[in-house]
């Protein structure tokens, strides 16, 4: 049976990329996730896979728009500035409907910022980056092990959607080491021979394009790319609950903020408060519905986030007025921690 | 009767979207005759660049892909490594190959890729509307160099693309062409079948870079936009192969 293993975040990402039958990975070196290029390069080409360092993040992403044109299983990951670059391809890949699996290993910011764990990418994530009306599962693990589960499931999704999919680590997720057990992957197939490039015979040639300069048909595609990111909002929204049934202030906060939240709630009900987490495994779509109705029971929600506040403006919308939201941020690489958020519970609790 | 004309099959029975006098129509027909010559036709993915010849895929009988402006030696490298043996072909103009994917064109000649590219150099940006290109003539004039190309005032010199590649070590064959008139359309379908032979002896990467002209942007009938190409184009970017076997010529 599967055994248990100790990797970093960047291998089980990379090795359950792997396991998911990846072909292509492209990606130009970037800390704090370097390790992905370099386990690929060890790893995927032994299995008969490409690997290519490529001259820049734009070049690695157009690698994948190739890739997957012809039905590969293609893949890059950077950090925050090379997904910046990445962010037009991105687009494209929406607009020619094609499946690929972006990993982002967040880093402080703005600019150059540092190498250190940062939350700062989540607007560029969730409400566009690229140009254009455009939608992408985004997953955001808490756990190596999480990590390397949807990463499987990222790639399935992005065949099954025609989209691309991104996972959103940090620095932390990226270097740690923790134990798991990687799980088989479904298995499922895809049948994309109606619309890959290559290999053609007795069908009409194909064409992967995301323009059209006559009149309405762009705006008519945009109504087709409206039923499929719906029917992501519908189905794909993952989230996790921990212990918000009888909490008085219920947390929300996702990948690393979350871990650390998680910490907060189990020693603040060691001192008799009662508190819970909203983790949104997807930031996009959100759960924006458990958060709404979380609010018939609790009146405070207290968002975390390594970020000067980002995704507290998704919560804000979930909650639209009926509960106080508290904030506790660090931007630039600072780390939220455990006495300082709790410090702060108390201050809350007390009102 | 003997045939001595056939209408290639691989195009589509639609009009032309370019302009009259235009160069891409000739170049893109060259281009389908050699891949038909090879049989290649069901596996040719071909690789449309964002310029006035993106619109191809409206009349080419062909897989084509079709990815963001200057990425297409990126996309091409995607497609070609995932699928070694489909036939590869590039197709680009000026601004999307020297200007904004200089590099991608550079590192995929640099790896060796084994994918042909046919460079179509207008000396302008057609597609947008006649801005300075990278190939601009020095005094030439475009819509962003009103008084001509004037490398003194920054805008900086006509890039020579064979020249610039020829030192690459990936690069195995590259020539220069011109569509101005029947005998250099001769030897640049020579060029383009030689490089799309290359693909299939996985030789390497082939680069064939057409001098070719665009009357309604240069402000030209389109007989003297042929001379223009001819006196003034052909002077600064000498016609001829760089490239061959892998050695520089
Ligand atoms: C990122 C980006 N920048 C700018 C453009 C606008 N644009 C479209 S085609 C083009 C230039 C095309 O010129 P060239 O490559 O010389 O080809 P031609 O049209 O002359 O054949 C530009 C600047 C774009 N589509 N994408």
């Amino acid at each position: 049976m599967a055994e248990k293993v100790l990797m970093k975040g960047n291998e089980a990402i990379a090795e359950a990329a792997i396991r998911s039958g990846l072909k292509c990975y492209f990606g130009y070196p970037i800390t704090p996730q370097n390790e992905i290029p370099a386990y690929m390069a060890a790893h995927l080409t032994k299995k008969g896979g490409t690997f290519i360092q490529a001259e820049s993040e734009i070049a690695a992403i157009n690698m994948v728009y190739g890739a997957s044109c012809t039905g590969a299983r293609a893949m890059t990951s950077s950090s925050s500035p090379g997904i910046s670059l990445k962010q037009e391809g991105i687009s494209y890949l929406v607009g020619a409907k094609l499946p690929a699996v972006i990993v982002n290993i967040m880093r402080g910011g703005p600019g150059l910022g540092n190498i250190a764990p940062s939350q700062a990418d989540y607007f560029q994530s969730v409400k566009g980056g690229g140009h254009g009306d455009y939608r992408m599962i985004v997953y955001t693990p808490e756990t190596v092990q999480e990590a390397a589960d949807l990463t499987m499931k990222a790639f399935d999704k992005a065949d099954e959607y025609r989209n691309p999919v991104l996972i959103l680590g940090d620095a932390i997720l990226g270097q740690m080491m923790e134990p798991l057990i990687f799980k088989e992957p479904s298995g499922r197939t895809f049948d994309k021979s109606s619309w890959k490039l290559g290999n053609r015979k007795d069908r009409p040639s194909h064409l992967i394009n995301s323009l059209s300069l006559s009149e309405g048909v762009v705006e008519e595609w945009n109504w087709e790319l409206k039923k499929k990111f719906d029917l992501m909002t519908e189905k794909e929204m993952m989230v996790e609950e921990y212990l918000t049934d009888d909490a008085d202030l219920v947390f929300v906060a996702y990948g690393t903020s979350a871990r650390i939240c998680r910490a907060v709630v189990n020693q603040s009900r060691k001192e008799g408060y009662k508190t819970g987490l909203i983790r949104p495994i997807t930031v996009w779509p959100f759960p924006s519905d458990v958060i709404s109705k979380c609010t018939r029971k609790t009146k405070d929600f207290f968002v975390v986030e390594m970020s000067l506040g980002q995704m507290i403006e998704d919560v804000k919308l979930a909650v639209l007025g009926r509960a106080s939201i508290h904030f506790h941020g660090r931007p630039g690489g600072g780390i939220p921690a455990e006495p300082d958020i709790m410090k702060q519970l108390k201050e809350i609790m007390k009102k | 009767m003997k045939k001595v004309y056939e209408r290639n099959n691989i195009a589509l029975d639609m009009p032309s979207p370019y302009c009259p006098g235009c160069g891409h129509g000739i170049i893109h027909r060259m281009v389908m005759d050699a891949i038909k010559e090879v049989g290649q036709a069901d596996n040719t993915i071909f690789m449309a660049p964002v310029g006035c010849s993106i619109l191809a895929y409206t009349y080419l009988d062909l897989d084509v892909c079709q990815p963001a402006h200057g990425r297409t030696p990126a996309a091409a490298t995607g497609v070609k490594r995932a699928l070694p043996d489909s036939l590869v072909v590039l197709y680009q103009g000026d601004g999307d190959l020297a200007a904004i994917g200089t590099a991608e064109i550079v590192h995929a000649v640099n790896r060796g890729e084994n994918i042909t590219a046919v460079f179509v150099n207008n000396a302008i940006y057609g597609m947008t509307g006649g801005q300075m290109a990278p190939t601009t003539l020095e005094g030439q004039r475009a819509t962003t160099c009103p008084e001509g190309r004037n490398p003194m005032l920054g805008q900086g010199y006509p890039i020579r693309v064979c020249e610039l590649l020829q030192s690459l070590r990936g690069l195995y064959y590259a020539e220069r062409t011109s569509v101005h008139d029947a005998k250099n359309v001769l030897k640049t379908r020579k060029a383009i079948k030689k490089g799309i032979e290359n693909q299939m002896a996985k030789k390497g990467f082939s680069f064939i870079e057409v001098l070719s002209p665009c009357p309604v942007n240069w402000g030209m009938t389109p007989r003297k936009a042929l001379e223009y190409v001819e006196k003034e184009m052909a002077a600064y970017y000498p016609l001829g192969e760089f490239k061959v076997d892998g050695k520089i010529v």
